[in-house]
């Protein structure tokens, strides 16, 4: 094996003054030609930085690198220091030895280009091709990524692609370059769990095809289990731990490896749901949902909508005092519209919701994803938790104050916060204070929409056993919408799994879990990345989902139930 | 296409508004047209000369009934006679257009060719020397008033290089280009410079943005260079809050020109909308002032079909 990279007591800084704001403190790691590394770390660990230091990308976004070598073997053969390169030497280590794919597909393809041109310059730029050469080395590259009817995609501007699609343009953009280093920067985080599979099913081939060696950069031990050599763990711009990825994974040395490993969700297919669902048969649901409907007219001809987009079709659960039942699906299988129905966001089409409030018809209340921008940046703490109260027609008097400084130490937060503003607080102090805001009225539902996605691992669980704890003093219903099921199995008594649409699954958590009836449960849980399954290896698979527009006055078949266990429905399938 | 289909229907509701507000507010003005056509001469017409000629001019009329009469002709494509000129409204309007027209698109050239490359340049050295030095220009640039400049400019060339540029005739472009440009090149830096301020900072502040998105970190990735990066990956996304102030800029270049071509002296839309109103000639106010309510629809709806042309986003979405 070949030294590829050798980086030393690497340093960086941000700002005016970099020696004194160093996100990156002194790390060291080599990588060999073909090798993959994965550096893992939480959000603020300096993983990215380390990584895109070693194509000066850094630069770009304010970084300095203060000290440290970055030996980098070119394909010649001589041996470069990056730190010290000038920007015309870089811009041939960017185009040709060093690739590189990003976190959001969604955001990193320019939107006024076709992809066609995008991966022709990257073409033009590595290897000089243009016209009629670039093009045919285009539509060659889109087959080494499996997008199938590459000539017309090539006319594609990105939005016009979902984001798995996008993140293969993205990885053929690098391939074009023909790179032994491709670094990929949370490649699969903004993407469903089926396309993450896909994408790192495709990653993998591409590395035994191509020899490239790669480092991979995530928050997910889990994911890089099955395709790292060796791992890196990174803590505030340490590398805490590196070795090899078995070593790692089985026989973690320091405690916040340890703690990456064990603290924090890991799907374990149903072996570590809540121990404390006894399902009460005896009472009535506190929500009953019967036949949910939920369209959104599409396509105008002459005032009468061509067709509709059918968001939810014929969804029903209930949910129990003091249970959670969680909705699991990929993004655009109805779950947050279903949720949303639910509060009275939007308008349902069809169906019945009944919610028995109980003594004081207390509204049902809501958590959302993304704690930063689901406060008023312009409110303090006092008068964000006040809110629900007043719009219910309470009044700002001791007894709600009495109320708010009990929840904020309820949710753990300190009492003096009541008079700061939501950015004095971290993402998942933010997240306490939305739950605060959610139980100001002391509600029997609660519905969290993807409460704890936005949030770094660890602090997932901890908020995960918040959640918990409250759900238990409080007797709380939750109506829990996620996609990560990891953190639905920590959560959950009960699971429905939704697609296209659809509940397709519904039942005891562990039994869904477990063992799944349904294809596309199966599929689902297959593509959860694990420790335990790191071994197994995933076929590039291309099953897309299929279009939710229908002509207008469409109705579904009705649907067809078997029951699989003890409170575990599954929906038959169409035979094919 | 059936979305320009659909603006264009929306033009004659649009400009019936403004007709109706345009034939009011003229109206709300004190004095009479027949003082003013006629000055102290007026004075001495005997009231039954003065009615002959009110009804000649149909200004004895109440104000609705003289509305729909005028708006009748409109239908016809007719504007009615200028009492200044003794001539079709529309006809002196066309006589008058072109100079406005290539004052306004020469200053709105001359603005954005050193307004863009000035903000890109600003925005690639954010916060160094050439940049605070670029917006310091561009904030003078803003607050100056063109009577000041144009002053400036007149002053400048006669008094150091003993040129006056030509006044009061005009060399429409097709006759003379060279000479109808050279005329006009001084009146339209005039106009345009804060016009040019203003698209500096604009494209500056876009830049600026777009340089810290994604995708330019992907085209750095790619090894694009500084100039690839900037001009192709960065630029085309940067230029849509550049058109949408064109749009809106260019009704002032229109209204901006009365200052500018009463300092050169130049025989335009926007003298002849000044003339028309001291001397209350009500039928050419109206018409040259509905003429450019239509110049700046037709004007904003380019505007639009631009931004379709730049964001395939926008193309897609509208069907």
């Amino acid at each position: 094996m070949t030294r590829l990279l050798s980086v030393r007591d690497l340093r960086v800084g941000f700002g005016q003054d970099p020696k004194a704001n160093e996100v990156v403190k002194g790390v060291s790691f080599d990588l060999d030609a073909g090798q993959t590394l994965a550096i893992v770390g939480e959000s603020g660990s300096g993983k990215s930085v380390s990584a895109l230091s070693i194509n000066r990308l850094v630069d770009f976004g304010g970084g300095r690198i203060t000290g440290g070598s970055i030996e980098l073997t070119r394909a010649d053969g001589s041996v470069l220091d990056v730190t010290k390169a000038d920007e015309r030497t870089l811009l041939g280590i960017r185009g040709h030895d060093v690739g590189m794919i990003f976190q959001e597909p969604m955001t990193s393809l320019n939107p006024v280009h076709t992809v066609g041109a995008q991966i022709e310059e990257a073409f033009r730029l590595s290897k000089g091709l243009t016209g009629e050469q670039a093009h045919r080395a285009s539509l060659d590259v889109l087959g080494r990524v499996r997008i199938p009817d590459a000539q017309s995609r090539l006319g594609y501007y990105p939005h016009q692609l979902s984001g798995g699609m996008r993140q293969r343009i993205m990885i053929a953009m690098a391939l074009a370059a023909s790179p032994r280093l491709l670094i990929a920067d949370e490649p699969t985080t903004a993407l469903d769990v089926t396309v993450q599979a896909q994408i790192m099913a495709l990653l993998a081939e591409l590395r035994e095809e191509t020899g490239m060696a790669m480092i991979f950069i995530t928050h997910d031990i889990g994911l890089v289990a099955g395709i790292a050599d060796r791992i890196m763990v990174m803590q505030n711009g340490v590398a805490v731990e590196q070795d090899e990825a078995d070593r790692v994974l089985d026989a973690p040395q320091h405690d916040y490896t340890r703690h990456l490993l064990r603290a924090v969700p890991h799907f374990t297919s149903g072996a570590a749901v809540r121990g404390d669902s006894a399902r009460p048969t005896a009472s009535e649901p506190i929500v009953k949902v019967d036949d949910l409907v939920v369209r959104f007219p599409v396509g105008r001809a002459w005032f009468k909508p061509k067709g509709a987009i059918h968001a939810v079709d014929g969804v029903s659960f209930d949910l129990m005092a003091g249970e959670t039942l969680a909705i699991v699906g990929e993004s655009g299988c109805g779950k947050s519209t279903t949720a949303r129905a639910l509060l009275g966001l939007n308008t349902v089409t069809r169906g019945d919701i009944q919610v028995t409030s109980g003594r004081s018809g207390r509204p049902v209340q809501m958590v959302f994803q993304d704690p930063f921008a689901s406060l008023n940046p312009r409110l303090n703490v006092e008068a964000l938790l006040a809110e629900p109260a007043i719009a219910n027609g309470q009044r700002l008097d001791a007894d709600l104050r009495k109320r708010m400084a009990f929840l904020l130490d309820r949710v753990g937060l300190p009492q003096d916060a009541l008079s700061r503003y939501p950015h004095q607080f971290s993402g998942g102090q933010r997240q306490r204070l939305c739950i605060a805001r959610a139980l100001m009225l002391n509600p029997d539902v609660v519905v969290l929409d993807e409460a704890v996605s936005a949030l770094d691992v660890s602090v997932q669980a901890r908020v995960l056993d918040l959640l918990i704890d409250l759900q238990h003093e409080f007797g709380l219903a939750y109506l829990f919408i996620s996609h990560d099921m990891a953190v639905v199995e920590r959560i959950a008594h009960r699971i429905a799994v939704m697609f296209a649409g659809q509940v397709v699954e519904i039942g005891n958590a562990r039994a869904v879990l477990h063992e799944p009836q349904h294809s596309y449960t199966k599929r689902l849980i297959a593509a959860v990345p694990a420790v335990e399954r790191r071994r197994q290896r995933f076929a590039v698979d291309m099953t897309q989902v299929p279009s939710l527009v229908r002509p207008a006055g469409y109705e579904p078949p009705a649907a067809q139930w078997r029951e699989a266990g003890e409170d575990h429905r599954v929906r038959l399938e169409e035979q094919a | 296409m059936s979305y320009v289909v659909q603006r264009l229907l929306t033009f004659p509701l649009i400009l019936l508004g403004v007709s109706i507000l345009v034939f009011v507010s003229i109206r709300l003005v004190p004095g009479d047209a027949i003082t003013a056509m006629l000055g102290t001469e007026a004075g001495l017409l005997t009231p039954a000369q003065r009615e002959s000629l009110a009804a000649y001019f149909g200004i004895d009329q109440p104000v609705w009934s003289q509305y729909l009469r005028w708006l009748g002709g409109l239908f016809q494509g007719d504007l009615g006679i200028s009492s200044i000129y003794g001539k079709p409204v529309l006809t002196v309007i066309l006589e008058r257009f072109p100079l406005t027209l290539q004052l306004a698109l020469m200053s709105m050239t001359i603005s954005l060719c050193v307004g863009i490359p000035l903000g890109v340049l600003a925005a690639t050295r954010n916060e160094r020397p050439s940049d605070l030095v670029v917006r310091v220009l561009a904030m003078l640039g803003q607050s100056t008033p063109s009577f000041v400049i144009g002053i400036l400019i007149i002053y400048v060339l006669s008094v150091f290089f003993g040129f006056v540029p030509a006044m009061g005739t005009f060399t429409p472009l097709f006759v003379d280009p060279l000479a109808s440009i050279a005329q006009l090149i001084f009146p339209a830096i005039t106009l345009g410079f804060a016009f040019a301020a203003s698209v500096t900072r604009i494209s500056r502040s876009a830049m600026l943005d777009v340089l810290s998105d994604d995708y330019v970190r992907t085209a750095r990735s790619k090894g694009a260079s500084p100039m690839s990066v900037i001009w192709r990956h960065a630029l085309p996304n940067a230029l849509i809050p550049v058109v949408t102030l064109c749009g809106v800029e260019f009704g002032y270049l229109l209204g901006g020109a009365v200052i500018v071509e009463q300092i050169f002296a130049l025989p335009g839309l926007g003298r002849l909308v000044l003339d028309a109103i001291t001397q209350r000639d009500y039928a050419l106010v109206q018409g040259t002032i509905l003429f450019i309510a239509f110049n700046f629809l037709v004007v904003n709806l380019l505007v639009d079909l631009a931004y379709v042309a730049l964001d395939p986003r926008i193309r897609i979405g509208r069907r």
